[in-house]
């Protein structure tokens, strides 16, 4: 369970995040959705102690995020970041098996290779990409990688940062589906950031959409088709027309 | 009057600004120290940048100083002329060399290498977000990648200096033996002599202190690199300049701690 209360966030004039409240309940899967820039990469990366939020308070699992053991704290989120972010000094299955390689969760090599090629097969990439480098992938194949290693340690939290973009139509669902199945199956808490409605509707238990650094509407995807917040409507009908800017 | 509080206020600022950057700067670097004293360590990392700080800037380092030591030769020689005393060119040469030549160019040479590499290396890094996600990974950025090439660069680069300083003399010597006149064993003698060991010794901390601080200017711009391709270049720089300045200003205060009588 991640508690979000009245978090705000500026860099410098720009004010991103105006008092956000959310929760996101163990073992769901909730999606965020909002336009490129409205800070939805900003919130995640708050909840990571990746950006220090200027107020409001952050709870997970009934704790405040800021306090204690940060290497326990961490031990329980698994991350795909929105870039991909693979170490380009390491092959393939070392970046897939990064934590495996050290640390607390430290295991000997050839049985972190294993996990690593398993994980690789769960996101459609053969073994034949495991040796080689990041760069001699191609954006949705890093992609893909990226999101192994995201779930390689299989944490608790996993939060992906636009998962399918740049992806296509069928590997996207594969990833959907993999999504789906981590919840369903490993009982992991999932919170994803999206712009695909198809990913919303695959993936979502419930919806939450970031609009103007605040939760402009939140609810379970059933209820989304049927909702009125005429932003909400607009960002799924994907319509010009609407109380959205598009100049922003 | 107005004029010239308001110059005041813009020196003020200027040194309070730059009082902040040497406490930012220096609590970086005992940091650094700290997560190189303290478990974990990552041996691999450490060798990695063992190879790649120390054994590839040799070839650099070995090519500056052949040619400065030669280049020595011929200047001490042409000034040694004027006083009836080109027997000196053996011992100034090797004092020179070991004492200031061998340790600043040597750390010069590694700034222009070793601080751009680093602060391109950590800037892109931190710009495709590879430093926040090893944080996520449970890794801290400052012992995974600050420690191991700040340790690196403070061990190679008194090796390197050593190499250069024997690599130096002997430039000296092929120039002197081959365009000097001078004869081979009476120089290498004269060397030997007049050669102490706290010449070189002192040359060799200078050496670690040089690739301490090259080191920790590239990952401190590095690490805190701006947004884009332009924050990284910015850093290069920054890296290179900031290296090269306090590698020159802190020779001259170890010279004043070991040679001022
Ligand atoms: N480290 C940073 N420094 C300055 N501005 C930032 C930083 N990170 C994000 N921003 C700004 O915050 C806003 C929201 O960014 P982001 O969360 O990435 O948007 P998105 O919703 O598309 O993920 C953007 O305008 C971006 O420029
Ligand atoms: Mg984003």
């Amino acid at each position: 369970m991640i508690e979000l209360a009245g978090l705000h966030k500026s860099f410098g004039p720009k004010a991103v995040l105006r008092g956000v409240d959310l929760s996101v309940p163990k073992g769901t899967s909730t999606v965020i959705i909002g336009g490129s820039g409205t800070g939805k990469s900003v919130l995640l990366k708050c909840i990571l102690g990746l950006v220090e939020p200027d107020a409001g308070t952050i709870t997970v699992d009934g704790r405040p995020a800021r306090q204690g053991d940060r290497d326990a704290f961490l031990t329980k989120f698994g991350m795909l970041f929105q870039g991909g972010a693979l170490f380009d000094s390491m092959p393939v299955w070392q970046n897939v098996a990064f934590r495996l390689l050290r640390g607390t969760l430290k295991m000997p090599r050839a049985a972190a290779r294993e996990v690593a090629l398993d994980k690789l097969r769960r996101v459609g990439l053969g073994p034949e990409v495991a040796d080689l480098y990041p760069a001699e992938l191609s954006g949705g194949m890093q992609k893909r990688v990226s999101l192994a290693r995201a779930i390689a340690a299989e944490p608790q939290i996993i939060f992906f940062d636009e998962p399918t973009t740049g992806l296509d139509p069928i590997m996207s669902g594969v990833i959907n589906r993999l999504i789906r199945e981590i919840v369903t199956e490993m009982g992991a808490t999932a919170l994803t950031i999206t712009h695909d409605m198809s990913s919303v509707r695959a993936i979502a238990d419930r919806v939450a959409m970031l609009h103007a650094g605040k939760i402009r509407w939140e609810g379970p995807v059933g209820d989304m088709d049927g909702a009125t917040d005429p932003y909400l409507t607009q960002f799924i009908s994907g319509s010009a027309d609407g109380p959205i800017e598009t100049l922003r | 009057m107005s004029v010239l509080t308001a110059s005041f206020g813009t020196l003020g600022r200027q040194v309070l600004g730059t009082l902040a950057a040497i406490g930012r700067v220096t609590g970086f670097a005992l940091r650094v120290l700290g997560h190189m004293l303290r478990p974990p360590y990552y041996p691999r990392e450490l060798l990695t940048q063992l190879l790649a700080i120390g054994w590839y800037s040799l070839p650099v380092v070995g090519l500056t100083a052949l040619f400065t030591g030669g280049a020595l030769a011929l200047q001490i020689y042409a000034g040694g002329a004027r006083f009836n005393a080109e027997a000196v060119v053996p011992s100034i040469v090797a004092i020179g060399m070991a004492r200031e030549l061998g340790p600043v160019l040597g750390g010069l040479m590694v700034a222009g290498r070793v601080a751009a590499a680093i602060a391109a290396e950590l800037g892109t890094m931190k710009v495709t977000e590879q430093i926040d996600a090893l944080t996520t990974l449970s890794t801290n950025p400052m012992k995974f990648l600050a420690a191991p090439r700040v340790l690196a660069a403070t061990l190679t680069v008194p090796l390197l200096v050593a190499v250069g300083d024997a690599i130096g003399i002997m430039g000296g010597w092929l120039v002197s033996t081959s365009r000097l006149g001078f004869n081979s064993a009476v120089y290498l003698q004269n060397t030997a002599d007049f050669l102490q060991v706290w010449d070189v010794g002192s040359g060799l901390v200078k050496g670690a202190v040089f690739g301490f601080l090259v080191a920790l200017m590239g990952c401190y711009h590095g690490m805190n690199s701006g947004r884009g391709a332009q924050g990284v270049g910015r850093a290069t720089t920054n890296a290179v300049v900031s290296a090269s300045v306090l590698i020159l200003a802190s020779n001259y205060l170890l010279t004043e701690a070991f040679f001022s009588a």
